[in-house]
């Protein structure tokens, strides 16, 4: 969904990298607006400032697929349900699931996989 | 490269690829159902929080003919009258068996309830409380799915090509997401169940999987689509404030119940500078409350998100209350108090009436090639009633499953490893540009959206649609230069890559099919000619020859009285 003009805005602080690799967090700058969700900034962040950022969702205003959980300032949240905060918010991967890549973790039942 | 086999493929695992696969299984076909999000998550029927359309006759009397009758009017003389026959009369069967599969549809007095709808003429839509239907009807099916032992779910694959050998379809290449590793699949019949297209368009209510890949894979593969202009518009979708958890079309009832005024970025009531008026009642019709809202925008009187608002403060609190009833807290939760402020709404991309095109038994043009659900065009022609698609996706979704069964079982197509390879390198050939200023493709993607948003929407004129058709030509021209970085596994800029190849196409055959309709019919509005014309009571189909899309006029598929 388009967003007005903002002239305010909020820093996502973002744990980044693969299994193995040194881990890095990542600071992204985003337009912040008024009752906008962690993922909306994630998606912003792969439109507009870096598209490898690996992250799950689908439903992204429904609240229905419950695909797009990680931590959220050390909380597990969904990130379509958790509102950005306007000064710096903290994601990270999901904790006790094994890590495929930046805030995606392997949530698939061995029953769905290849 | 991973090599699977199966009996039937199921590309798609929303409700119609759930049902296809259960189905198929049922007439004793072993299943691969896959799904480039997860199984029975991905799409729209997850997201769908009203109601479902079937003549069961359980809260008044109704009947077949009559949801059949509605159905036509509502598809303005265009619908494939076999395929919208097909929905209403087995949609009953399928909602009786999505009952007795456990799906609890909201009950009265020991029946059924069912609701009046927009264009429906009795009593005829069937929910799960509370705003749960999608969710509840995708439990369902995932359950059942679950529970056969013929079908193998695999999430996180995304179809990228039906493979085809002497115009049969033997099988697909696919993606895996997790890895980055390409899987070719074997298969004796395949079913297209990949859902809508809505995501073509900048303001939507789609999920992020209904990009069109159905569509291009169908004409990639030799078959047919069908009434790509029709696309539905909701005339007051959500813009603003952010609101989750909620469907964004959810206002239109309460206009109308309650009145909803609304009212332009300089806070004015405006629908009567259209040729209508709202009579003090505040219910404009949709179709002038859609083109009255954006002729403000264009006018430059739109509220600060490009829409209108819309207006309850003149209610009184309690009855906002009791009209809302539990809404209420979930605008609550996203801050939105309906007695203080306004909302903004837009109108919106909602739902495909066209589509690829199939017989009766839901095959395409294209042997063992099947389609089923959203990605089907025909059965609603102009417009759709609402709660039409659900029924659809379950009708049509087993329809397809049983159909594949069968043509399994009447000839067998061999699986050919060098139709396999060759595609595979042609895919792999597909050069990437990793310099560091190149465009990404979820760039691009966000560019064809707003193209498709202000030159292929609502409404339409045929000079806009020619630039738009140009533009599309020079994104498909830029394909080989965007950039996808090294970055090892859920790399989704190569998702979005194959993502944006198929929506091109795609959107390249809605502008086209919106660009020779000159006249106005249903969901297609053209601004250069606003009026029906009877001499194009007539379907439009596309395919692909040597590389280009074709369109020609057939006439409209008429029952045999
Ligand atoms: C917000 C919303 C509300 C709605 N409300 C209603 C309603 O109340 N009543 C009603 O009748 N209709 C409603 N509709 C329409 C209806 O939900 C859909 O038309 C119907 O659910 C489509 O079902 P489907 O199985 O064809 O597609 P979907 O449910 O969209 O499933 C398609 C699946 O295909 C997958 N997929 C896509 N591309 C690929 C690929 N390349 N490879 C593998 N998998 C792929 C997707 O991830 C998805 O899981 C609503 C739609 C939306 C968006
Ligand atoms: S994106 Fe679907 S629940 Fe969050």
């Amino acid at each position: 969904m388009a967003m007005a003009p903002a002239n305010k805005t909020a820093t996502l602080h973002i744990r980044r990298g693969a299994p193995g690799a040194a881990i890095r967090y990542d600071d992204f700058q985003v337009p912040y607006e008024e009752g906008m969700s962690v993922l909306d900034a994630l998606r912003w962040i792969r439109e507009h400032l870096d598209s490898s950022l690996a992250i799950r969702y689908s439903c992204v205003n429904a609240n229905a697929c419950k695909t797009c959980m990680a931590l959220v300032n050390g909380e597990v949240e969904y990130t379509c349900t958790a509102k950005l905060s306007p000064d710096r918010t903290i994601v990270e991967p999901l904790p006790k699931r094994p890590l495929i890549r930046d805030l995606v973790t392997d949530v698939i039942g061995d029953d769905e996989k290849l | 490269m991973t090599h699977l086999t199966t009996d039937v493929l199921v590309i798609g695992a929303g409700g119609a690829g759930m049902y296809a696969a259960i189905a198929a299984a049922r007439d004793g076909a072993a299943v691969l159902l896959l799904d480039k999000s997860q199984v029975g998550r991905g799409g729209a029927t997850i997201m769908a929080q009203m109601t479902v359309a079937v003549a069961l006759g359980e809260q008044e009397a109704d009947s077949v003919q009559l949801h059949f009758q509605d159905t036509l009017s509502a598809g303005r003389g265009l619908c494939d009258e076999a395929l919208a026959h097909l929905l209403c009369d087995n949609g009953p069967a399928r909602i009786r068996e999505m009952e007795s599969w456990g799906t609890r549809w909201a009950r009265e007095d020991g029946h059924i309830k069912q609701e009046m709808a927009p264009g429906h003429s009795v009593k005829r839509c069937c929910y799960v409380d509370f705003l749960n239907t999608g969710p509840a009807v995708a439990a369902t099916l995932r359950r059942k799915v679950g529970e056969c032992a013929a079908i193998r779910r695999v999430s996180n694959l995304a179809a990228v090509e039906i493979l085809c050998a002497d115009g049969r379809a033997i099988g697909a290449l696919a993606l895996s997401l997790a890895d980055g590793q390409w899987v070719s699949i074997g298969a004796k019949a395949v079913i297209l169940a990949a859902g809508g297209l809505t995501k073509l368009y900048a303001r939507n209510s789609a999920s992020a999987n209904m990009g069109g890949e159905a569509y291009a894979m169908a004409l990639w593969a030799g078959a047919e689509l069908v009434d790509m202009e029709f696309v539905q518009f909701f005339p007051i979708g959500h813009l603003a404030p952010r609101l989750v958890g909620m469907d964004p079309i959810m206002w239109d009832p309460f206009r109308y119940k309650l009145g909803g005024k609304l009212l332009n970025g300089q806070f004015e009531e405006f629908i009567d500078r259209y040729g209508s008026s709202d009579f003090g009642k505040y219910n404009a019709t949709r179709d002038v409350a859609a083109y009255a809202i954006l002729k403000e925008v264009e006018a430059g009187r739109g509220t600060p998100h490009g829409g209108a608002y819309l207006d309850f403060r003149h209610i009184p609190e309690a009855e906002l209350r009791g009209a809302f009833g539990p809404v209420i807290d979930r605008l609550a939760e996203n801050g939105i108090d309906l007695a203080k402020t306004a909302v903004e709404v837009s109108p919106i991309a909602h739902y495909h009436m066209g589509g690829i095109r199939v017989n009766s038994n839901m095959e395409t043009r294209v042997t063992g090639l099947f389609a089923a659900g959203e990605a089907v065009g025909g059965a609603n022609g102009a417009n759709r009633l609402s709660g039409n698609a659900i029924t659809e996706a379950f009708v049509f979704g087993e329809r397809a499953g049983a159909s594949a069964a069968l043509r399994i079982k009447q000839q067998a197509a061999p699986w050919n490893d060098t139709v396999a390879t060759a595609a595979l390198e042609r895919l792999q050939g597909c050069c990437f540009n990793n310099s560091p200023g190149a465009l990404t493709p979820i760039s691009v993607q966000a560019e064809l959206q707003k193209l498709m948003w202000e030159s292929a929407g609502p409404f339409r004129t045929g000079e806009k649609l020619s630039v738009a058709a140009q533009r599309i030509a020079a994104m498909e021209r830029q394909l080989p230069g965007l950039r996808i970085g090294n970055a090892g596994g859920f790399n989704l800029d190569m998702q979005d890559w194959f993502e944006l190849r198929a929506m091109l196409i795609t959107a390249a055959a809605i502008v086209k099919s919106a660009l020779a309709r000159n006249e106005s019919r249903g969901a297609h509005q053209r601004e250069d000619f606003p009026a029906p014309d009877d001499g194009l009571l007539k379907n439009q189909v596309v395919e692909l020859k040597n590389d280009q899309l074709l369109s020609r006029w057939i006439a409209p598929a008429r029952l045999q009285a």
